[in-house]
């Protein structure tokens, strides 16, 4: 590069490689540059590519910003060919769409809120009413489909919930243990452990379990299914994707979860009672006896009840948040966060509200 | 045309789980020419491809790309040599959490120290090349399939690399598409003197662009020429490739 007068004469060969270097000269070399006129000459340059091109193009814009006339010219044939190629006409990062005022954002969020509400509500009704009817339409229903979702939700899911609640039992009697030895109200660890299981911890263990497994394999599987046009396809064949997809992972959480439940319930009593025996020296038979004590048909009850309405809770937020996928792949990864997230969360707050009620 | 080799596959095997893909490939790709790769599907032509790329390292043969043996290169020399290549994937591959413009300006981002400034001048360069001007903002979602492979050429083309490759361009393009297409990888070989190979069985985009043959069937290489070579001489799987005199009815397929 050269600078003769008003002329800069670039030489040798413009492309990524020197394209930086390229405009730091030039920039320096044009530095006392203020006004008047600037002709670029690309005689002496050999090749030129579409970077090239882009740096010369900055260059130019950057003197006539000082409020130079700047003139290109020269070249041999390849160099203006490749200049009427990659030059552009209207070099301008186009706007990025315009920003919501505050009133049009908090009118969105409504809007986007009611529809949220509203798709849920209409799912739930949908999914109810399949449910039930499709239970009096086994005909219907796909061969072995109900027995593949009891299995991968209910039963495939035994050891992780029982061994959990063991621990969940052991570490709650443990804790509680020494506070009562305290006041010499060993056998009261039969009543805290029995009734905190089966009425509270049982049903919320294999809850938060089965969420985690199933809940995001739910979202997961229905996501997938929309985005490559699963679903679209059953529309098409006039089968409810609902119907075909839902009712079935929902009769089958709705029949294994009161079991494993159960399965829970009984393995957190079965923790405690090592405990009392280990730390607190209450023999199993005495637990066993005390136990029938304390224990009513209602705590079982109430644990039962809750499990049916945790399956329902799961496999509704799951299936919902499938449902909502919108952008391919990566949308699938996202929506099986937030079901696996919103449904613990339901859970805790059903929990919570039936807590209140049944207390 | 006595043009440098600047590819050589040799003897290339390969194969998966005891089931070979690839069996005993050698061709050249020559510079400044469009090679295309073709066959019927499940021929080999992407394993292929992936092997040439460094995707898949070559168990058996060798690959040589601007000289150098691709397998065993270290990470140094690997990143060396893809900045040579621009790769085009049949899906786009472009990263869905990016606009459009922030995609095809990663690689000059991530590798160069340009002016911000003139690297969305390059970007928007890159955009009117393959007519896509206004995506600069939108997001790969909001394409639709033929905009999505626009765009990927676009950043595959983004650091002007010397060597293209391509997987599948044209599927699902519509003839008008398939055809600007073409003539942009035209253009790019005119202009810019860029090497190109493409997978593709779009027989009249092969017919329009291809310098080159490499044909493919079950994993052996049928034939090895130029297209005009792949015209006259009698090889049967490439005759009914391209239904040429329809000597082949439909009943004599395999």
């Amino acid at each position: 590069m050269e600078l003769t007068g008003d002329t800069l004469f670039i030489k040798g060969a413009l492309s990524l490689s020197g394209a930086e270097s390229f405009i730091e000269e030039a920039m320096v070399l044009l530095e006392n540059f203020e006004y008047g006129r600037l002709d670029i000459d690309l005689d002496g340059l050999g090749y030129i590519d579409s970077i090239g091109v882009a740096s010369l193009e900055f260059l130019k814009e950057k003197m006539e910003n000082k409020g130079l006339a700047v003139d290109i010219s020269g070249g041999n044939a390849d160099i203006r060919k490749n200049w009427e190629i990659f030059s552009s006409h209207s070099q301008v990062v186009p706007e990025e769409a315009g920003r919501l005022s505050f009133f049009e954002k908090i009118g969105d969020g409504f809007e986007r809120a009611a529809e949220f509400v509203y798709s849920f509500l209409v799912l739930t009704a949908n999914v109810i009413f399949w449910s039930v009817s499709d239970i009096f339409k086994s005909k219907r229903q796909r061969r072995g489909e109900f027995y593949n979702q009891a299995v991968l939700i209910g039963v495939n899911a035994i050891w992780i919930v029982g061994g959990l609640a063991f621990i969940i039992g052991l570490v709650m009697a443990l804790q509680s243990s020494a506070q009562l030895r305290n006041f010499g109200a060993n056998i009261y660890i039969v009543d805290l452990t029995v009734i905190a299981m089966m009425s509270e911890m049982g049903p919320l263990i294999t809850a938060i379990v089965v969420a985690g497994r199933s809940g995001s394999s739910i979202a997961a599987e229905i996501a997938t299914m929309k985005v490559t046009s699963e679903l679209d396809a059953l529309k098409t064949m006039a089968l409810q994707p609902v119907r075909f997809v839902v009712v079935p992972k929902m009769h089958g959480s709705l029949v294994t979860m009161p079991f494993l439940t159960i399965i829970a319930n009984i393995m957190g009593i079965l923790g405690g009672m090592f405990i009392a025996f280990a730390s607190l020296d209450i023999a199993p038979q005495v637990f066993v006896s005390r136990m029938s004590e304390t224990l009513y048909n209602r705590d079982i009850f109430i644990g039962i009840v809750k499990s049916l309405v945790f399956a329902v809770i799961i496999v509704l937020t799951g299936s919902f948040y499938g449902l909502r996928v919108k952008e391919g792949a990566e949308g699938v990864g996202k929506v099986t966060t937030t079901a696996v997230v919103m449904s613990i969360t339901l859970v805790m707050v059903a929990d919570s509200i039936m807590g209140l009620i049944f207390y | 045309m006595a043009a440098n080799s600047i590819i050589q596959v040799r003897n290339l095997s390969a194969s998966f789980d005891g089931r070979e893909v690839l069996s005993d490939v050698s061709f050249d790709v020559f510079d400044r020419e469009i090679t295309v790769i073709l066959g019927s599907s499940g021929a080999g032509k992407s394993v292929l491809l992936k092997h040439i790329l460094g995707l898949y390292e070559a168990r058996e043969g060798s690959i040589h790309i601007l000289g150098r043996d691709m397998s065993g290169l270290e990470e140094k020399d690997q990143k060396q040599m893809y900045l040579q290549m621009g790769v085009f994937y049949q899906n786009g591959g472009l990263l869905n959490s990016l606009t459009v413009g922030e995609n095809i300006a990663l690689p000059l981002e991530q590798h160069t120290n340009l002016n911000e400034q003139l690297i969305a001048r390059i970007v928007l360069t890159k955009l009117q090349l393959v007519n896509l001007p206004n995506a600069y903002h939108l997001y790969p979602s909001q394409l639709s399939g033929g905009m999505l492979k626009r765009a990927a050429l676009a950043r595959a083309i983004v650091m002007d690399p010397p060597l293209l490759f391509c997987d599948e361009p044209g599927a699902g393009l519509d003839p008008i598409s398939l055809a600007s297409l073409d003539k942009l990888i035209l253009n790019l070989r005119e202009q810019m003197g860029v090497s190109i190979v493409i997978i593709t069985h779009e027989v009249s985009s092969i017919l329009r662009i291809a310098d080159r043959l490499v044909f493919l069937d079950q994993g052996q290489m049928v034939f090895e020429g130029t297209l005009n070579e792949a015209l006259k001489k009698n090889v049967e799987k490439v005759y009914q490739f391209f239904d040429m005199g329809r000597l082949f009815p439909i009943d004599d397929l395999e």
